[in-house]
Formats: structure tokens, sequence, C-alpha cells
């Protein structure tokens, strides 16, 4: 039988667990961000193209999309494990996959909504549709933010101290170990959803560091086989004794 | 007629032993999964709603492994010890939603069928978070009973309910039962499984202790030779005086104390022979302690029996 990969319940529960809270509040300042960075560049005289590649390049995809991702991607389901509610989910007769995907689709759904929603306004905004180049970043923008859904989620359901690994991997290796060796950007997410976005826009206004023939697949495994590992963790997922 | 075979079970966690060789069978009825703090009732309890893989043994319900096993939850029933739940949902959303997750084919007339039979229908519209302990109790049993279980597991379902709510839950466990159903909670205070169940299972530092009915057990408990520790005007004229009778086994005289320290054997006994002797020859009793009525040191005696 074929089974939807949303469960209704589950992305419900998700969703209200994720915006609800306080951490909707903190997941809004990257859109509030973006969009204002954008209309303050847009009324000063700078060269719009290098502050549209600064603000929705390198401080949105570059950091914004990672830390949301991260945010959003733990948020699914990290808090639910550690204070224990998962239970509720786990002790039905649901495939674990269905679990997994359904909260991957809300997390990337809601990554995509509060970054490449953004990036694409704040994009016209600045550039307007000239070079392709807010449909670039904002599509880069989405494959970056799917996959840093996936892996955080992966991230979410393996480890209890997910957020402070997945900071270490945005920030320390992504953005301060990728500056400096030019090796360590071919396993970068930011430097993968950079190469789409260069092959969308016009040629010349977009540089990234790793080709288009590796950037895809790499995308593509990465997201896929984060999505299976986590399914296989939640199944064997253990809760701590209180005694 | 659900039963849960626990057979030759052990699960460490890194050095540590939490459960030792458990073999147990839990059939229908309610059944008191009686130990201290810390003694692995938690994990067992986990092990057998599936949370938990057996270092060793197999936990089986009706001949189906548990673990890694979705389907079970179609016959378990799971009320866990910890109270978090989804706190921004109401009562009535969050037993609904359970009642979803098991893809019921009518999941409002579960949840309304679960909610009543807890008596938490005057208070589903509230959001969980502003629950009373009790009250939260009582929705995750609504939860759990969503689907009509034939087997409930509870891990310290009385913990924080007033004595009220406890005759209720009681009442509802015991009406389960009666049903046919199986019914396991697990407990540290003995006079709650005393007023429950009449089947016990007594789990000590990881070990099964004892098994079977509660009074049988129970006279193990009282009959077990207790350790008093008695001062009086003359402990060298009391002990001899007690050492005459057939319900003291030992008494030492502990002069830096300066108190007796007397082992019984007939607990009945010693408790009318202490007052009448003391009384004959004119010695005042100053104290009578227990030395060893911590639950601990009965459920230890058991384990050595």
């Amino acid at each position: 039988m074929l089974q939807s990969p949303v469960q209704g319940t589950v992305a419900r529960l998700t969703v209200r667990g994720l915006l609800g809270s306080r951490r909707g509040i903190l997941l809004a300042v990257v859109p509030v961000l973006l969009l204002m960075m954008s209309a303050v560049a847009a009324a000063t005289s700078g060269d719009k193209h290098d502050l549209t590649v600064t603000i929705l390049g390198r401080l949105g995809l570059g950091t914004l999309v990672p830390l949301l991702g991260l945010v959003v991607g733990t948020g699914v389901i990290a808090t639910e494990i550690d204070d224990g509610s998962i239970v509720y989910l786990l002790a039905k007769p649901l495939p674990r996959w269905r679990i997994v995907t359904t909260k991957l689709i809300v997390a990337v759904l809601t990554t995509w909504l509060f970054s490449a929603v953004p990036t694409l306004l704040g994009g016209l905004l600045l550039y307007g549709t000239r070079d392709g180049l807010a449909f670039a970043l904002t599509l880069g923008t989405m494959v970056a933010g799917a996959a840093y859904s996936a892996l955080f989620l992966l991230l979410g359901v393996a480890s209890r101290n997910a957020v402070v690994i997945g900071l270490g991997y945005a920030l320390i290796w992504e953005s301060l170990i990728g500056n400096f060796v030019k090796g360590a950007r071919t396993l970068s997410i930011q430097q993968w959803g950079l190469s789409v976005a260069k092959a969308v826009a016009s040629s010349g206004s977009l540089t990234a560091d790793v080709a288009l023939g590796a950037a895809v697949p790499l995308l593509l495994v990465v997201t896929a086989a984060a999505t299976v590992l986590a399914s296989v963790k939640l199944a064997g997922l253990t809760l701590a004794s209180e005694d | 007629m659900a039963v849960i075979t626990i057979d030759k079970v052990s699960r460490w966690f890194g050095n540590v032993v939490a459960v030792n060789d458990v073999s147990m069978s839990i059939g229908p009825g309610v059944t008191g999964l009686l130990g201290p703090n810390g003694a692995g009732k938690s994990t067992l309890i986990h092990l057998m709603s599936g949370f938990l893989s057996p270092s060793a043994g197999t936990v089986t319900l009706d001949g189906a492994t548990i673990w890694r096993n979705q389907e079970v939850y179609r016959e378990i029933g799971l009320v866990p010890e910890r109270e978090s739940m989804y706190d921004y949902l109401s009562g009535w959303e969050f037993v609904l939603a359970n009642a979803e997750l098991h893809g019921l084919p009518d999941p409002g007339a579960a949840a309304k069928r679960a909610l009543a039979l807890v008596e938490m229908e005057y208070a589903q519209e509230r959001q969980a978070g502003t629950y009373s302990k009790g009250m939260k109790q009582r929705v995750k049993m609504a939860s759990a009973l969503v689907h009509d279980p034939s087997v409930l597991l509870l891990d310290e379902p009385f913990n924080g309910m007033d004595p009220r709510q406890r005759i209720q839950l009681m009442d509802l466990l015991r009406r389960f039962g009666a049903e046919g159903r199986t019914v396991l909670f697990s407990s540290h205070i003995l006079e709650e499984v005393e007023q429950l169940a009449r089947h016990i299972e007594v789990v000590v530092a990881g070990r099964h202790a004892a098994s079977g009915d509660f009074h049988r057990i129970r006279r193990l408990m009282t009959n077990r030779p207790h350790r008093y520790l008695v001062r009086s005007s003359d402990d060298r004229r009391l002990a001899a005086a007690l050492i005459a009778d057939a319900s003291t086994a030992g008494i030492e005289l502990d002069w830096q104390e300066r108190a007796l320290r007397v082992q019984a054997i007939d607990f009945q006994g010693f408790t009318t022979l202490l007052p009448r002797v003391a009384k004959e020859a004119g010695i005042r009793i100053l104290t009578v302690s227990p030395a060893d009525e911590s639950l601990e040191s009965v459920f230890s005696y058991l384990v050595s029996s």
C-alpha cells in the first residue's frame, strides 16, 4: 500500500510546536532582517549587484539560512525528544519514516517561507529581475535550506547535542574553515546552494567554488541519506530511564 | 488474551546493569510492579513498551517481539511517567490527536469516550499546560485508552495525585482489569499496590525478587526477622527476660549505644512480649525503634529468601 509521506496530525502538531512558541518570533528575525537590509540598501547609491550578493548571498545564504535550518530542523523533532513528548507519536502504529518525512516537509516549507521568500522579495527590490540574480539566489536558498533541514533533523534525532554540533558545522566548518581552506568548501551545503544559484544566474554575476556536477548529486545524496538515517534512528529511539 | 512475556531479559547501560536476568509474564488483570526507586521498574516498563531494547533475552506480546515493532501499539496503551505532553494543546485536542495518530475510523468519538472514562470532559477545553499533575495524569490515561487497548502500561501513575484522584484512578484500573485487560502499573509504595493489585511482581536492584499473590508476599514481608533497637532502665535484665521467649532469635548488648539490639523472628509475638516482660520485671522501656523498616531492607530480605 502506498502511503502519503505526510501524516496530517503529525504535521499539525509539528507546525504548532514550531511556530506557536517563542521560537516562532525567533524565526521571524530572519525575514525581517533580510527585508530591512534590502530596503535600506535599495535606498543607497552603492553598487546594487554587490549589495545584493552581499546581503542575500553572504548574509542570507551564507549565515542566516544555515542558522534558520538549524533552529527549524532541530525544532521539528529534537524538542519533542528532549522533553519526552515524542512518546505520543512513537507509541502508535505509524511507520517511522512517515514521521520523519512529515517533519522534514514541515521543516523545509518553513525554511523556505522564512528565507527563500524574503530572499526573492529582497532580490527583486534591490536588483529587479536583472541577470536573473534574485531568482538564482532564491533557488540556491531553497536547495540549501532543504539540505540543511534534512541534516539538522537527523542531528536532532541522533544526538542530544544537536544544536551545538549543528552550530559547529555551520559556523566553524562552513564559515570559518571554509573561508580559509578551499577544500572544505567542497563539503559545504552553502557552497552547493551557491553553485546551483550560479548555474541559474547570467554568467559572471555569481561565483561558486563547487561545480554544478558535484553540487547537485551531493545535495540529493545528503538530503536523502539524512532522511533515511533519521528514520532508522527514530525507529530505534530509546527513552532515557528515570531510574 | 494479551500476555507480555519477559524471558531472561537483562538490560545494561554501559557498566550499569539496570535489569538482571528477569523472567516474568504479565497476563490479564491488574499486576503491580513493586520496587524501591532505582530498582529497574521504569527500565522494565520501557522494555515492555518498546522504548528500550533488551541487551539480552526477549520481550514479546503474545509471541510478537515488541522492540522495533510499531504494530504492537494497536494493542498497547502506554502512560509514561514524564509529565511533558503537548502543552500548547487543549486536553481535547491532545486526546483527539492521539486518536488520529492511531488511525481510528472515528477519532472524535474515540476521544470523547476516552475523556469521559477519566472524567476530564469538564476541563477538556483548557490548555494542557495549565493542568494540575493529577489532571495531566488523567489526560495521559485518556490518550493511552483512546484506541481501546488490551494492554495498559502505567509508569508510577499515582505520583502527584491527591487521595481522591488516586481512588478514582484505582477504580478505573480495577475495572479494566475486571474486563480482562492486561494492566501493569509500577509503584514504590507498598500500600498503593496492596489496594489495587492481587498479583505483584517485585524487583529489587534490577533483580526479580518475588512474584505472585500479594497476600503471600505481604506475609513473607511481615514474617521476616525484624530488628529493633531497645533502650530501657535495665538493658541486661530485659535481655535475659526476652531471650527466654521463642519470638526472639538474638539479642546483643550494644554498650556503646547503651541499647539492646534485638532480632525478632515472630513479629506478632515480639510486639506483645516486649511490653509484657518489661511490666512484669518492673523495667521502664525508653526507646523501641525498628532498625530496618525501610522499604529497601524489606525488599532485600525478599531477594535473599
